[in-house]
């Protein structure tokens, strides 16, 4: 039996500005047969979505599919005319995209956008449309099936919408389904949820799929084949099991060193000497600041910690946990409502109006997206050379002299420095990003998500660089991350924050085995391993225990509404107390040492620490 | 400055460029190689065609209407483009001086500029000039007065954007001062749209010099702009008179010109697609 969807030699070019072309899929050939899920693995520009869109018989603005062919069933897509390919896109070929939340049309029900596809091409009446996109909600695991479609959009939460979109592309029993990075958006422990639900829909239906990602450990639990792409062309193809435990080609072998996250050690410390960075009793939003001195959106409360001279401490938590506001804080961009920062024991000016241009030099912020961080009207040497000036009084020759340094330093060419920062790449800008940091001479460095938007390889090289940097000119980071992997790699002191509770502080020692507060392990517990069948084996969540209603009070604990092991009477009644561990790490919990030791919260497992 | 000026123009930015040129050189020039004194009444007969003795034929009155549009350029162009100038500068200076200042002194700025805007720019023109009597000085200011409030909002919105980004927060975090953030941070950010702004606000400003005209109050006889050759030649357009039809086509170039080149001057601020 042939294949059910095969593609042969496919070339897709794109126009320049100056009327020529560039191949950007070259000679792309692969086949998938029913029932099977194929990934597209490979960074950002190797092709994957073009390959992805291609399949739809669409090409972006400005690229056409040049030649080769793409067979789906029996229909040669690339014949098609625009009104048979318009009869064949969410019909036979369904798509789901990455950001969901951009996907759905805010103004009209969940329902209504879920059976449009079925509207439109006329499949089914809509009595029959709506029974059927209910099933798919039940298959799909959403909570309440039966009422979810009579929300808006906004009104369910990521991870929900991104099943949605599922449900969408399946309504019309499509023959291939194109998944395109629908995890990368989504917090881990949501992701979990989201791939549990598609694994078990796609096995269930029997679905033909395309995979579209670029983590290892995520195509792992996916697919049953893999093609690695690499700027358009294919290095590697086979079946999952061969190409992660026995990967021939050199470039599959970099991607899977940079997904293993080695240990990245900085200097031995001496504990003796007073910290550099002493956070106390932090308490920040924003706002107006109300009698109770409670800003009107509370964002950190309470939140103590200090870090050595030399040391890093990485700062972990999903979007919105107050990671990115601890920094600002710090940086004086936002005064806290309560509480100090210290610095070299002095006590900082809560904003920057009483900061000193010392002050000011050394602490460097660093934020997550290049893009928007490097002002794109000015030259590679306006932006480094601004900090020497204003810092340092360095002008001509020696300012000129010193730009080159920095750049030999974070390891980019000295004829850079000519450039407008928008002709770099994501890695260099994110390099230059860092060297306008290391032009003050900083004692402290705050990385706020610096490798979240870069690729894996390209992230792993600034961690790396980071790491060297940080021994040699003796620097302090802090490290903000919702990657435990990598916080874990980095850190000497790991700070894990939820919804802006301190819920876990301690030594990166002891984020490998438990007792761990529960989020700490739900978190850990989430992070996909570069393992066919890690799915299927970590369990299901059992449902949470039941809680009657919960006073209102802002020092309950946070976790309380997903917490697997929370306690009647106690969670939802009593702020939970601070517990010292044996081993030195505090946790925010009503359990003690001994009980969460116990509990044994599945999934438990050891994290292996990757290949370090 | 942000143009890069080593890149190959574009041809509709040429064009753009040749239109711009020609109507300023005619601007500076134009009465100087007019065949005929602006006033003087030429021929017998009124909406003379094309060709013949009169290159662009005569108007109502009999007055050749080459020479009108070679006189009428100056105060059009002059005129329009100090006046959009004007307020495009103020109008720019104002906006960004409230986006990185304290929230009361931007607030009292905007509300004043909304108050502004709020009144009728004709209404306001017909008041200061029955009480001030035209003159080509009084035009300029109260263009420049009439159009600033709507310059300030668009550079306004467009800084507080600016402001919010993290280039500008890290400016901020190294310490820098206002003036810096505003003058190096943001204001080279914001020049193109801001640009784009002015090649509308100088149309616009093209139509209201011509609407003050034909009421009688803008440009004074027997001078008068583009905009006033073509409202006192209107009758003729039932005979498609080259004499309303030249003048209009004269704003078109103008306008369509300007617009053109300071497209092309956007360049390629595209961004670049990443894969998605």
């Amino acid at each position: 039996m042939s294949a059910h969807v095969e593609v042969q030699q496919l070339q897709v070019v794109a126009e320049t500005d100056t009327g020529g072309t560039i191949t950007i899929v070259d000679d792309v050939s692969f086949a998938i047969d029913k029932g099977q899920v194929l990934a597209l693995i490979g960074e950002s520009g190797s092709g994957k979505t073009t390959i992805a869109l291609s399949l739809m018989g669409y090409a972006r603005g400005g690229c056409r599919l040049e030649s080769g062919s793409i067979r789906i069933g029996a229909t040669e897509v690339m014949d098609l005319s625009r009104e048979q390919l318009g009869q064949l896109r969410g019909r036979r070929v369904s798509y789901v995209a990455q950001s969901a939340a951009a996907s759905f049309n805010p103004s009209r029900t969940i329902m209504d956008q879920v059976t449009e596809v079925a509207a439109i091409h006329h499949l089914m009446p809509r009595q029959q449309a709506q029974k059927k996109a209910v099933e798919l909600f039940r298959a799909l695991a959403l909570p309440e099936p039966d009422s979810i479609g009579s929300r808006y959009p906004h009104q369910v939460s990521g991870g929900q919408l991104q099943r949605l979109m599922a449900a969408m592309a399946l309504i019309s029993d499509p023959e291939l389904v194109i998944f395109d990075e629908p995890t990368t958006a989504l917090d881990v422990t949501t992701q979990i949820d989201v791939l549990r639900a598609f694994k078990k829909v796609v096995q269930e239906r029997n679905i033909t799929a395309v995979y579209v990602s670029h983590d290892l450990a995520v195509v792992a639990q996916m697919a049953d084949q893999v093609v690695v792409l690499n700027k358009g062309a294919i290095r590697e193809q086979g079946a999952t099991a061969q190409v992660l435990d026995a990967p021939r080609d050199e470039y599959t072998r970099t991607l899977m060193a940079a997904a293993r996250q080695p240990q990245r050690h900085g200097p031995e410390l001496d504990s003796a000497v007073p910290p550099l960075l002493e956070v106390r009793n932090l308490l920040a939003g924003y706002g107006k600041i109300d009698r109770q001195g409670q800003p009107a959106v509370p964002i950190l409360s309470d939140i103590n910690v200090s870090l050595q001279r030399g040391a890093t401490l990485g700062v972990i938590g999903e979007s919105g946990s107050g990671k990115s506001t601890l920094a600002r804080v710090i940086a004086g961009l936002l005064g806290p409502a309560a509480g100090q920062v210290l610095f070299d024991g002095e006590v900082l000016p809560p904003t920057l109006k009483g900061r000193s241009r010392e002050q000011f030099r050394r602490i460097q912020i660093v934020f997550q997206n290049a893009d928007t961080a490097l002002n794109p009207a000015h030259t590679i040497a306006r932006i480094l050379g601004r900090p020497l000036t204003f810092y340092h009084g360095y002008r001509g020759a020696k300012k000129q002299q010193r730009i080159a340094e920095l750049l030999e330093l974070v390891q980019l060419p000295a004829n850079l420095a000519g450039r407008p920062c928008s002709e770099l790449s994501g890695g260099q800008k994110q390099r230059i990003n860092l060297a306008r940091a290391l032009a003050a001479e900083p004692d402290l460095i705050l990385c706020d998500e610096v490798t979240s938007a870069l690729d894996t390889v390209v992230g792993a090289a600034i961690l790396d660089l980071l790491t060297e940097l940080r021994s040699k000119l003796n620097l302090s980071l802090v490290f903000i991350s919702h990657d435990i992997s990598t916080v874990r790699s980095m850190c000497d002191e790991i700070l894990v924050l939820y919804s802006g509770q301190k819920v876990e502080y301690g030594r990166r020692e002891h984020f490998v085995k438990p007792p761990f507060h529960p989020y700490t392990d739900l978190l850990i517990a989430s992070v996909p391993e570069l393992q066919q069948g890690w799915l299927e084996r970590v369990a299901q969540r059992p449902a949470l225990p039941e809680i009657g209603r919960s006073v209102k009070s802002l020092e309950l604990c946070h976790f309380l509404e997903r917490c697997p092991v929370r306690i009647d009477g106690r969670c939802n009644r009593l702020p939970p107390p601070r517990v010292q561990m044996q081993r030195g790490n505090e946790v925010l919990c009503h359990h003690g040492e001994q009980e969460l030791r116990e509990l044994e919260i599945p999934p438990l497992k050891c994290v292996a620490g990757g290949a370090g | 400055m942000p143009f890069n000026l080593t890149r190959p123009p574009s041809a509709t930015g040429l064009i753009g460029l040749a239109l711009v040129l020609f109507w300023l050189f005619v601007a500076l020039f134009g009465s100087l190689l007019a065949p005929h004194p602006v006033g003087e009444i030429v021929a017998y007969d009124v909406f003379e065609p094309t060709g013949g003795a009169y290159l662009l034929g005569t108007d109502y009155l009999g007055r050749d209407v080459l020479s009108r549009i070679l006189h009428g350029a100056r105060f059009t162009i002059g005129l329009a483009l100090v006046a959009a100038l004007l307020a495009g500068l103020t109008g720019t200076a104002l906006g960004l001086f409230a986006a990185v200042s304290p929230r009361w002194l931007d607030e009292t700025l905007s509300r004043f500029m909304d108050a502004l805007i709020s009144i009728p720019s004709k209404i306001f023109a017909l008041v200061m000039i029955a009480a001030f009597d035209s003159s080509a000085l009084l035009l300029l200011l109260i263009i420049g007065i009439a159009y600033t409030p709507g310059c300030y909002r668009i550079a306004r919105s467009l800084a507080v954007n600016l402001n919010a980004m993290e280039f500008v927060l890290v400016a901020r975090a190294r310490g820098e001062g206002r003036l810096y953030l505003a003058w190096v941070e943001v204001l080279p950010n914001m020049i193109h749209p801001m640009l784009a702004d002015f090649g509308l606000r100088f149309v616009y400003v093209v139509l209201l010099l011509s609407s003050l005209s034909f009421l009688g109050l803008g440009v004074q006889p027997p001078d008068a702009d583009l905009g006033s050759l073509v409202r006192e030649n209107i009758s003729g357009l039932a005979e498609g008179a080259p004499a309303v039809l030249m003048p209009a086509l004269a704003i078109a170039t103008i306008t369509i010109g300007v617009n053109l080149l300071i497209d092309s001057l956007r360049g390629k601020i595209r961004h670049a697609a990443g894969e998605v």
